[in-house]
Formats: C-alpha cells, sequence, structure tokens
C-alpha cells in the first residue's frame, strides 16, 4: 500500500467500566471505502468518532495524510462527517447548510453559492437549494447532509450510519449513489453500519468489528465466502458453524470427525487439533451431489419459510442430540415439512475458522 | 350524544366558567357608563378607557413595566441561557448539584425572595428603585429561562452544534450562527414568559420600588380609595396583554413540537 490517507497506530478507547476499542492498527488507502461493520456496542462509531476528532484516544496516535491530528479538534482535522441523525441546521435553507463549512473558510459569497449548487447537483437535489431543512423528506434530509460534507472538500469522510433511517428501497439507492458519487470523487469514505448487506453491497474493504476488535478485514467477497472466525460467519450471512477434531492429517488435508461425520477438509492441520468449521447454507447441495463431494448424511426438513429469493429451511440430521443444519434451497424445490433429503458439499466450500 | 360525553362537556364548561367569570365580569365594568362597577351595567362607554390613558401616573407605570419586563426578562434570559449552554455542553462536576442550585429558587416564595432582597439592598446600601425590582425579577426568572433553555439543549442539537465543529466553526461561531438561531423560538418564547411572569407581579414589586413604580403596585395604589371602572380599564390592559403574550408563546413553542 502506498502512503496511507489514515492511519490508525494502536488507537484504544477505554471508558470508566468499559472498553470501547482494544489496541487497533489500521491503515486506509486514498481513495478506498472502507465499511466498519459490526453490531452495536462493537466500537465501529468510537473509531469513526476518534478519526473526526469527537472522541479522543486513551492511547495511540491518528495520521491523516502523514499528519498527526490526535490532538487537532474536528475543525482542524480534514475530514468532514455524515451525522447518524443528520444534524442539519433546522434555521437554515438547505444552500447555507450546504455553504456552512464554506463559509467558516471564509469563502466569497457567490463562490459558495456556486459551489453549494454543484454540490446539490451532485446528490440529485438541483434546485432545492431555497428550501427549509424542514420541507424535506427524509431521504431528501440524508443527500443535504451529504452535501453539506462534501462540500468542503475532505479528504476523508466519515459516515456515521447515515442510511439507518432510510426505507429499504431508498437505502438500496443511496448505497448505489453514495458508491458512484464515492468513484466520481476519489475521496476516501469510511462507512459505519451494522447492515452486512449494506456493506457487503459498497465496501472495497470491510472490517468486521466485535466487542471493540477486528475480528476479521478484508474485501467483502473474501469476508463472506472465507471468513476468518465464527463471529464473522454468523455476522456477514448465516452460516452452519461445526466444530470438530483433527483424527487425521496429511500435508494439505485434514480428516475432521464432526457432527456430521468425518470430513475432509483441504487445509493444514495437526492431529488431535480441535477445529471449527463453517458452511454457508447455500452451499448445501441437495441429493446425489456426484463424485468430489462430501456426503453429509439424511437429515429431516424441520421448519421452511419462503424468502423471495430462496427457500429457507431447517434440517434434523442423523444422530445424536441437536444436529441441525440451515439450507438455502432454490425455490423450485418440493420440500415440504418432514421431507427426508440427503445433503452434501464441496470440500473447498469447507472454511475452516482461525477463532 | 352519549351521557359520557355530555358530562364531560358540562364539567369543562362550567370548569372554564369558573376561571373566566370573573375576568370577564372585570371587563365588561370597564366598558361601565357609571361611576362604579357594580351592578347594574348601564351600557357600553369607553370614558374609563380615555381616563386612563390620559392618567399620567399610570401611563409612567405602564412604561416602568414595560422597560422592568423587558429588561429583566433579557437579563435572566441571557444568564439564564449561558447557564444552561455550560452546563449541558461543558460538563461541569457537580453538574447535577449546579442544576439543582439554579433551579431551587423556583420553590421559594416570591415574599421571601422580596423580603431577603430588601434586607440585603439595604445592608449593602443599595436604596429601592426600578432596578432592584428588575434584579428582583431577574431572580425570580431566571431558573425558569434555565429550565426551558436546558430542556432544548439535548444530544440531538448536540449533534448540529457538533457538525458545525466538524465544519470549521469555532466554539464562538457554533454558539452565534448554529446553537442561538436554532433555539430562537424557544429563547424567545421563554423571554416572553418572562415578561408576563414580570409583568404581574406584585409582591417584589411593591416591596422593591420606591417612587417609580410598575403598573400592578399603581392598581394597588388606586385599590385604597375604593372600586373604579378605570381600574377595571387597567386590568383589562394588563390581561390583554398576558394573554396574548401567552397567545404568542404558544405559537412559538408548538410548531416546533410537532415536528420534533
Amino acid at each position: 500500500m502506498a502512503e496511507p490517507i489514515v492511519r490508525l497506530a494502536g488507537i484504544c478507547k477505554r471508558y470508566a467500566e468499559m472498553v470501547a476499542v482494544e489496541s487497533l492498527d489500521l491503515d486506509i488507502a486514498a481513495g478506498e471505502f472502507v465499511v466498519l461493520l459490526g453490531p452495536s456496542g462493537s466500537g465501529k462509531t468510537t473509531i469513526l468518532s476518534m478519526i473526526g476528532g469527537f472522541a479522543a484516544p486513551s492511547a495511540g496516535r491518528v495520521l491523516i495524510a502523514g499528519e498527526d491530528v490526535t490532538d487537532l479538534p474536528p475543525a482542524r482535522r480534514p475530514t468532514a462527517t455524515v451525522f447518524q441523525d443528520y444534524a442539519l441546521f433546522p434555521h437554515m435553507s438547505v444552500r447555507s447548510n450546504v455553504a456552512f463549512g464554506l463559509a467558516m473558510r471564509k469563502v466569497p459569497k457567490a463562490e459558495r453559492h456556486r459551489r453549494a449548487g454543484e454540490v446539490l447537483q451532485l446528490v440529485g437535489l438541483e434546485g432545492f437549494g431555497s428550501r427549509g431543512v424542514h420541507q424535506l423528506s427524509g431521504g431528501q434530509r440524508q443527500r443535504v447532509a451529504l452535501a453539506r460534507a462534501i462540500a468542503v472538500e475532505p479528504k476523508v469522510l466519515l459516515l456515521d450510519e447515515p442510511l439507518g433511517a432510510l426505507d429499504l428501497a431508498l437505502r438500496r439507492q443511496m448505497q448505489e449513489e453514495l458508491v458512484r458519487i464515492q468513484k466520481r470523487l476519489g475521496t476516501t469514505f469510511v462507512h459505519v453500519t451494522h447492515d452486512q448487506e449494506e456493506a457487503m453491497s459498497i465496501a472495497d474493504r470491510v472490517v468486521v468489528m466485535n466487542k471493540g476488535r477486528v475480528e476479521d478485514m478484508g474485501p467483502p467477497s473474501r469476508v463472506y465466502l472465507r471468513p476468518a472466525s465464527v463471529f464473522t460467519a454468523c455476522f456477514m450471512g448465516e452460516s452452519n458453524i461445526l466444530t470438530g477434531e483433527v483424527v487425521e492429517a496429511t500435508s494439505g488435508v485434514a480428516w475432521v470427525k464432526t457432527r456430521v461425520g468425518t470430513l475432509t477438509v483441504p487445509t493444514h492441520a495437526m492431529p488431535a487439533e480441535s477445529v471449527t468449521l463453517s458452511i454457508r447454507p447455500e452451499q448445501l447441495l441437495i441429493g446425489n451431489a456426484g463424485a468430489g463431494t462430501l456426503s453429509l448424511g439424511n437429515g429431516t426438513i424441520t421448519e421452511t419459510s419462503f424468502q423471495g429469493t430462496h427457500l429457507r429451511a431447517h434440517v434434523a440430521m442423523e444422530g445424536d442430540g441437536n444436529n441441525e443444519l440451515l439450507l438455502r434451497a432454490p425455490v423450485g424445490l418440493p420440500l415440504p415439512v418432514g421431507a427426508e433429503v440427503q445433503l452434501s458439499v464441496r470440500p473447498e466450500d469447507l472454511v475452516m475458522l482461525k477463532r | 350524544m352519549k351521557p359520557r360525553e355530555l358530562a364531560v362537556i358540562l364539567y369543562l364548561t362550567l370548569a372554564i366558567v369558573f376561571i373566566f367569570l370573573p375576568v370577564a365580569i372585570l371587563v365588561q365594568y370597564s366598558f361601565q357608563d357609571g361611576l362604579v362597577p357594580v351592578p347594574p351595567f348601564r351600557g357600553f362607554s369607553l370614558r374609563w378607557y380615555e381616563r386612563m390613558l390620559a392618567n399620567r401616573k399610570l401611563m409612567e407605570a405602564l412604561g416602568n413595566s414595560i422597560i422592568v419586563g423587558g429588561v429583566s426578562s433579557f437579563v435572566a434570559l441571557t444568564l439564564g441561557f449561558l447557564a444552561a449552554y455550560g452546563l449541558a455542553r461543558g460538563r461541569p462536576r457537580y453538574a447535577g448539584r449546579l442544576q439543582f442550585c439554579l433551579m431551587a429558587p423556583l420553590t421559594v416564595p416570591y415574599i421571601i425572595i422580596g423580603l431577603g432582597l430588601l434586607s440585603a439592598f439595604s445592608t449593602v446600601g443599595i436604596g429601592r428603585s426600578l432596578v432592584t425590582v428588575g434584579l428582583g425579577h431577574v431572580v425570580i426568572n431566571l431558573p425558569l429561562c434555565f429550565a426551558i433553555a436546558y430542556s432544548q439543549l439535548g444530544e440531538h442539537q448536540a449533534n448540529i452544534e457538533r457538525a458545525a465543529h466538524d465544519l470549521g466553526a469555532s466554539d464562538l461561531q457554533a454558539l452565534l450562527l448554529v446553537t442561538v438561531p436554532m433555539l430562537w423560538p424557544t429563547l424567545l418564547a421563554a423571554f416572553f414568559i418572562a415578561f408576563t411572569l414580570s409583568w404581574d407581579e406584585f409582591v417584589i414589586a411593591f416591596l422593591l420600588s420606591k417612587f417609580d413604580v410598575t403598573l400592578p403596585v399603581v392598581m394597588w395604589n388606586m385599590l385604597n380609595s375604593g372600586l373604579n371602572p378605570q381600574l377595571n380599564a387597567v386590568g383589562t390592559l394588563v390581561f390583554a396583554t398576558s394573554t396574548g403574550l401567552v397567545v404568542l408563546i404558544a405559537a412559538l413553542l408548538l410548531p416546533r413540537s410537532r415536528n420534533g
């Protein structure tokens, strides 16, 4: 990576009773769209606040464009934030909101109005300049908040769950627009969300957070298909988690004894090692899947729900106790509750989780 | 109509009549075409209003009331708002206790505040005047202005101020360009609430004034020489002003609460 635009060097944030962020190192490249993904309380918003200057790290440094900004207030950092509740100035017109940052930079009035017009056009609010904030819908307010932050041409744009209050259709549309705007401006975006679908659809890189720690980090496809931890496998979509013990291992292949039989996993492992495997529900194959696949045995469908794009089913596998697998099947298959199915999986779809 | 609804309407009507009948009668007899404001009502006349407007003492007191109310409300609002801003944003140690101390005067009876100020002023050698009345009204209105401003300085407003800082505003710029204008309707309403209370206030104004007096004190002095329709006219003026201000306050505050 070239010189990162944002470097978080060992930052952590402790409060009297709890640790919000444990020692974190993170480099963000110029022009990158990074999404911090995690449940509430995972520390993702705290990280954003420390980059923006709204929270001081208990330890560690924040560098932006090579400059140590740890002790600088938000006003003197090359960042701008899109707040979760938009935090628009309610007493100002849309234009004045967007031009506020430029006014603070003493840009002449005519110039800042011209610039505000440009940015409003970029976010699809051309001609809304003279309206009052209270006359706008939620989606339009969101765009004004975005325009206001973009107008000051920050080096890094920080977005704190900006789409949380929008309905699903609007959220999808805004996700696409965020990506379009980000690519067009080339500005670095750091976006916080708890919505894994949103993270996958917009991010160049996802940073999965849990309890103040980074669980996993990488391009969405890698994080989804080859998750590093149990938490990531279950938070980024659904997973079947299988714990087991390595009964035999050669170079590159391990035989792992699990609740659905002994599976041949293409991985490096030591005999007698305890391991955790994950299988995505849509990677379970139904019926006799042929050569090269691993049979997981037979099971009975106990519960199904129609999800539109697929059928989600719980399958009770043969064996003792709670031996259930989650299955995503094409909607065309006749899979009533009580039906017997044989399940198998391709060895390469078995992921060995590190934690 | 169901009996239940009928009972509600009946009760409401009785309550409103009970509250407003004395005022209605006061207003009615300000138009009395006679020398005393007692039945029978002799018909409609504006002569007592003419007398009131021609009464120099009354008009002076009216001016005094406006000055005392305006200045003391402005001072109470400024101090109360700054205290609320400091407490909400600076988060000093013992913020809870400070808030309690600022609000505590609300529980003290006006007569105690008046007597306390009277002895305090005489101890340090400050004579009674409109200034001391105004100071008394600052004492009673500051807690109220503080409470109103404090209630409007929540986390959402703090985020809006954060946005201003984020976009490059200094503390002073954020205060003057964002916080105060954003709270403008609330602050104006607080000002008028304080003004209304000062406008109606008698005990402190009576205890702390000497030669220059406010309207309620003049009314009290006039009462000593018996009932007089002119007094009804003054009362009507005081009541109408207060009502007008209350309507104004409601108009300022209601659209805000509706928008959330």
